[in-house]
Order: structure tokens, then sequence, then C-alpha cells
């Protein structure tokens, strides 16, 4: 078996990309995509303990999480069409409207 | 000393404050000009029923109306508690039957002025305070109805205040009054302090009377003499008199009542209310009598020369004080007192009387433009001649026997002030003859437009001139001389309150012994004859420069150049307080206005709201807008929370 070490090590390393990805990428779709990066990365913690503790409780959320990413994506994605439609720009810094 | 409780007592003070509340609610010239009046009267009435109940009862007696608890700290207890003595008697009396004399007049007098309810309102207002004063069972509420009439005096000076010099007297008056009140609180914090060191937790006179004998004679003197500096205040001595000629720029009914008969002595009444403070400080007594002098006199030199008929009744006033507070400080409180009533007769009298003048004559105020009033005038030229005659102290009329009480003891005291006295009578008798003939007799010297109009005065201000002649002749009678007919009624009632301080040859008893005082039994009779001298001296001299021989005044002034010109102008003492006094508390509070105020107040609390506004200018730079921005504070902020759990 696999040590669930690394699969630990994975799921921080594609957290850690996604984390990234938000903080730098202008582009909006691309932000969402890091976002569900680090949706996934979080499920691949989770099943990595569920098959070492021998539990399906683990297996459980990731199933809760998939749900709500697909969610989300939908109504993020209609956001950002609504965005854009107005702006005309899809990327972040040129719609930073609530500012001092 | 027995106390008798009776709740007629607040009656007296409440029918005025009905009076102030009837007259704010309803402003109507035809209601307030019959309700102000009527609530004084009932005052008197009131005060007569009280009195008559004080009468009934043993001599020494004293009625008390507790009234509610005002103030209770520890074990200090104020409250508003009204009593009547028969010192308060007097007073009371005085204020509501001379109040309700005055209010009648007003009537008459202030008919056709524009602001009549706001008068009466501040008349009555007044009258609550005098009585509150005089009735007073401790010293906070005196000094309630001190502060009270001070006040009501500033509003009815300046009464007239569209015209910048009468709210000017009035602000003069309230500032200088101010000055004497700052001692009286001084003196008042002293003596209660100097009680509680020895435990007693009070400020009822009685009670003060009872446990005044603790306190040491140093600490006694410093308390007497900051009371009688607030006494020179509000009773005009020297040197806080200065107010009261400039308060004539108010309507002469209000001088009548605030500035002769009523407020002007609460002074007066405060010393004889606290006598048995100052016999334990015979320093402080002997500056009231010293002062006292001083002032008769000084007054009465600058009234010779004064041109206003009002002026010369006002230093007229100041100068008739200085008799009270000379008679207080040689310990004849009674003949204090006595003084206080006559005078309170007959300058009120004198006031009223100018104010008919003044009335008659359109408003002419210059006794250099009167003359010759006797004919078209007869009630106010009979009841004026009553008034002066009083005031120069002619037998048998009032002033004479009151005068004379005190220059008897006086003399006991020391022979000096015995004739500081006697040369101010002489000079008072000049003065007040000279203001008499300048106004009622020989020719006309009025314009003509204000001689076609001269007329007497309507029957509400002849009735009380009339009484006020009345009491001016024969109110004197009721402190004749030991050995007459029934001796010293007067001060025989006030006895058991003034404790040995009436007029007569056995001065013994009387706390006042100063020094020269080798001559026991003084040689009464010739006192009294150097008396009627000086006044007759007095009136024969005005009698002399005035109507026989007017020409000798040119030459008079000729020998004495300057003479007239220092007296008219009081010796400069206004212009001398204007330079030492009034100009420099006037830059200081230019530079407080101009420049404390805006550069180092203003400056502290703008700096507080420029640096909370500078700390915001800075925090908001953080809401840029940017999503990715607070993302990365999310970050950073969990990052956080984990590091400080996983961190051991």
């Amino acid at each position: 078996m696999v040590p669930t070490g690394y699969y630990v090590i994975l799921a921080a390393a594609l957290f850690a990309v996604g984390a990234l990805g938000v903080l730098i990428r202008r582009n909006l779709i691309v932000i969402f995509m890091a976002i569900e990066l680090m949706l996934n990365a979080v499920n691949l913690a989770f099943v990595a303990f569920a098959r070492q503790l021998g539990s399906s409780d683990g297996h459980v959320f990731v199933l809760f999480v998939m749900t709500v990413a697909a969610a989300e994506a939908a109504v993020g994605l209609a956001i950002i069409i609504a965005v854009v439609r107005n702006r005309e720009s899809i990327f972040a810094d040129q719609n930073a409207l609530l500012r001092w | 000393m027995e106390t008798t409780a009776d709740s007629i007592v607040r009656w007296i003070v409440i029918w005025p404050l009905l009076g102030v509340l009837g007259n704010l609610l309803i402003p109507r010239r035809s209601f307030v000009r019959l309700w102000a009046p009527a609530m004084v009267g009932l005052a008197f009435v009131t005060a007569l029923v009280a009195v008559w109940r004080l009468w009934m009862l043993p001599p020494g007696a004293v009625l008390v109306d507790h009234v509610y608890r005002w103030m209770a700290v520890g074990n200090l207890h104020v409250n508003v508690d009204l009593s009547v003595d028969a010192l308060s008697a007097v007073m009371v009396l005085v204020v509501t039957g001379v109040g309700c004399l005055i209010h009648v007049y007003s009537t008459g007098y202030m008919a056709e002025d524009r602001d009549v309810a706001r008068y009466f309102t501040y008349l009555n207002l007044f009258t609550l305070s005098m009585l509150l004063l005089v009735l007073a069972d401790n010293l906070p509420l005196l000094f309630v109805g001190w502060e009270g009439v001070g006040l009501c005096s500033y509003l009815l000076i300046g009464f007239w205040y569209e015209k910048t010099e009468n709210a000017s007297a009035g602000k003069k008056a309230f500032v200088v009054n101010r000055i004497g009140d700052a001692c009286f609180l001084l003196g008042l914090f002293a003596l209660f302090w100097g009680l509680g060191a020895q435990g007693t937790w009070t400020v009822a006179f009685r009670d003060i009377e009872a446990s005044a004998a603790g306190l040491s004679p140093g600490l006694a003197t410093v308390i007497c003499l900051l009371l009688f500096a607030g006494a020179t205040g509000k009773s005009a001595q020297l040197p806080l008199y200065v107010w009261l000629p400039d308060a004539m720029a108010g309507p002469t009914p209000v001088s009548a009542l605030i500035h002769a008969a009523t407020m002007v002595t609460a002074g007066v009444y405060l010393v004889a209310r606290l006598h048995f403070l100052y016999a334990m400080a015979p320093v402080a007594l002997e500056v009231v009598a010293i002062v006292g002098a001083a002032t008769a006199l000084l007054a009465a030199t600058i009234a010779v020369a004064q041109t206003d008929i009002k002026r010369v009744l006002a230093y007229s006033t100041v100068s008739q004080l200085g008799y009270m507070f000379i008679a207080c400080g040689v310990g004849a409180y009674a003949s204090a007192i006595f003084h206080l009533m006559t005078h309170a007769f007959f300058k009120a009298l004198l006031f009223l009387g100018a104010g008919s003048v003044i009335h008659g004559m359109g408003g002419e105020q210059d006794l250099r433009r009167m003359g010759g009033l006797q004919v078209r005038m007869p009630t106010t030229f009979v009841t004026m001649l009553a008034g002066c005659l009083a005031i120069a102290g002619v037998p048998p009329f009032a002033g004479f026997f009151s005068k004379d009480q005190i220059l008897l003891r006086a003399y006991e005291w020391h022979p000096a002030l015995w004739l500081a006295g006697v040369l101010g009578a002489g000079l008072t008798a000049y003065y007040m003859f000279r203001m008499f003939f300048l106004t009622f007799t020989g020719p006309s010297r009025a314009t003509a437009s204000v001689r076609e109009h001269i007329h007497e005065s309507p029957p509400s201000m002849r009735l009380p001139l009339v009484a006020l002649a009345a009491l001016a002749v024969v109110g004197g009678l009721v402190g004749l001389p030991e050995h007459w007919l029934w001796g010293d009624a007067f001060g025989a009632f006030l006895a058991p309150v003034l404790a040995g301080g009436h007029g007569g040859a056995a001065g013994a008893h009387s706390t006042g012994m100063g020094p020269g005082a080798a001559h026991g039994h003084a040689p009464e009779a010739l006192l009294m004859l150097a008396s009627v001298a000086a006044a007759g001296a007095g009136i024969g001299a005005a009698y002399l420069l005035y109507i026989r021989r007017p020409a000798e005044r040119a030459r008079l002034r000729a020998r004495f150049p300057g003479l007239e010109q220092l007296l008219s102008h009081a010796y400069y003492v206004d212009e001398l307080y204007e330079a030492l006094i009034v100009r420099p508390v006037a830059a200081l509070a230019g530079f407080a206005a101009r420049v404390l105020d805006p550069r180092v107040i203003d400056a502290c609390v703008n700096g507080l709201a420029q640096l909370t506004a500078a700390l915001g200018g800075g925090w908001r730079r953080l809401q840029t807008g940017n999503v990715q921005h607070y993302a990365l504070s999310l970050l950073l902020g969990a990052a956080a929370i984990v590091a400080y759990y996983a961190v051991p």
C-alpha cells in the first residue's frame, strides 16, 4: 500500500498551487479553476485518510464536497458572465470597484 | 429660643411665586397690572397675620416652617426652612408693605410701556427672592434669595435693554455684585468648615448661634470679613458701590424698591442676623464701622454735585447705608434695622416722588432744567418735602429718631465716628434740599414744550406717595429715646433676637465698646442738639445758595476750581476701576477668546478629530476592491490560526 503521507503531500501541493493560482492569476475563469483545484486537493486528502482509517466517513464527505463544488461552479460562472457582460473585462484587478 | 411650627409662613413666599407664574402664563397688560400688585398685597396680609401670631407668643419666639428637604448629605441637612422671628418680622413687613405700594405705583408709571408683563414678572420674582432671603432659616437658602435679588436687579436695571447704556449698567451691577458674592461664598465655606471641624454639620442660624463659640477668633474674623465683603457688594459700600449710581438707568419704581428699600438692605440684614458671629470678631466690627463711616461721608460729598435727580438719591442711598453699617459696627444692630426701616419709607418716597416729577415732565431728569413745579404738582411737592425733612433728620420726622440713635451709639464708641456721622448728616440735609429747591421752587427752567405738558401724576402714583409720606412722618415714633413716652419700643421688640443691641444711654452691655469710650453715659441731649443743628445748617446753606443768594455759587466755584468737577465725577473712581481692573480683565478675556479658545482648546478637540480622520485615512487603504487581495488576507489569517495550534 502506498503510504498515506504521499497522498497528503500531494494534496498539500495541489492545494498550494490552487491557492497561488487564486492569488496570482488575473483571468476570472482561471481563478475559478484554481478554486476547483483546491477543492479537489481537499477531496484527495479526505479519501486518503478514509482509506487509512478504514472508515467511510471520508468518502461521504467527499461526495458532499463534490456536490457543493458543482453547485458553486454553476452559480460562480453565472456571476462571471454577468460581470463580463456589464464590465466587458474578464480580469479581476479591473473589476475592483468597491475600493476607497 | 422657642420654636413654633406654623405653615402660614410659606404662604408669604407662595403668593409672589404665583404672581410670577400668572404673569408668565397670561402676559396681558390688563391682567398683570392687577395680578402682580394683588399677589404682593396678599403676601403683605399674610405677613401681617404671621407677625400677629408671633406677637401673641412670648418674646423670643420663632415661627418655623419646614417646607421641604433640599440636601441631605451625610450629616449635613440643608432644608428649605422658613422662619419668622422679630428681626425677619420687621424685614418681611417692610418688604411686602413697601413692595406692595411700589407695585401699585408701577401700574401708573409703566402704564404706557410696551413690556409691562415682563416688568411685573421680574418685579414679582424680585419680591419672591427678597422674601426668601429674609425668611430663610439657614445660610444657603439666604444665599439663594441673595442671588435671586441680584439677578432681578440685573434684569430690571437693564429693562429697557435696547439702549446699550442700560444693558451695560445692568451688567455692571451684576458683575460687581458677583465679586461680593464670591467673598460671601468663601465666608460661608469657611464657616461651614470651621463648624464641621468641631463636629457641627449645620448651617441653620439657630444651630450656628449655639455652636459659634467653638470657633477660633481668627477664623471668626476671617468669616465675618468675607461675609461683610459680600455685604459691601450687595449694599453698595466702599469699594463695591459703583454699580448703584449707574443702576438709575432702570425704571424709577425699580430704583425705589430694589435700590432703596429692599435689596441694598440685604447686607445690613446679613450682618444683623449673624451678630453673634461678629461679636466674636471685634476687628471685623471695627472694619464694618469704619467702612460704613467712610462710605457715608464720601457718598454725601459726591451727592452734593450731582445734576441728575436720581443720582442724587442713589448716592444718598449709599450714604445712608453707610450709617446702617456704622450702627452694626458699634453693636447697635437694632438701631441699624430701625434706620433700615425708616430709610425704606423715606427713600422709597423720594424715589417715587422723583419718578412722579420725571413722569410729569415727560422724561426730564436733569435738575438744571426743572424748577417751579410747586404749583403744577402739589401732591408730589408736599410728599417730597416730607421725604426731604425725614432724611435730613428734622424732628419729629422718621429719620431723626433712627439717625440719632446711631449717632449716640457711635459717639459712645469713638467721638471721631460721631463727627463723621454728623458731618454726613449736615451734607445730607444740604444736598437733599438743594435737590428739592432746584426741582420745585423758582421759575421753571424747562423748555417750552415740556413746560406746557407738566402735569400731576395719576392717583395710582399719588396714593403710594401719600402713604409713604405718612410713614415717613410717624414711622420714627416707635423708637423714641429712652425717657420719652414709651421709649424704644422698636428696640425692645428686637432685643430677644439682637441681644442687647438697642440705642440708649445704658450702653454698658453693648458689644461694641471701642476705643475712646471713656464717656460711659453720653451727653444725650447735647448730641441730639448737635444733629438737629447740623440738619438746620445744611438746610440753611441750601436755602442760601439756591434761593436767597444764587450768585454765591459762582463765587464758590471760582474760589474752589475743579472741586465741582471732581465731585460730580465721583472722584473719578469709575475711571480708576476701569483702568486698574476692567481693562486688564477685558484684555485677559480678549486673549482667552481670540487665542486660548481657538488655538488651544479648539485645537485639542479638532486635533483629536483630525487624528481619528488620519488614522482612518491610513487604514482604509486596505480596501482595494481587488478580491484577490482579500483572498490573500484570508489565507494569511488561516495560516496564522493553524500555526498557533500546530507550533508547540
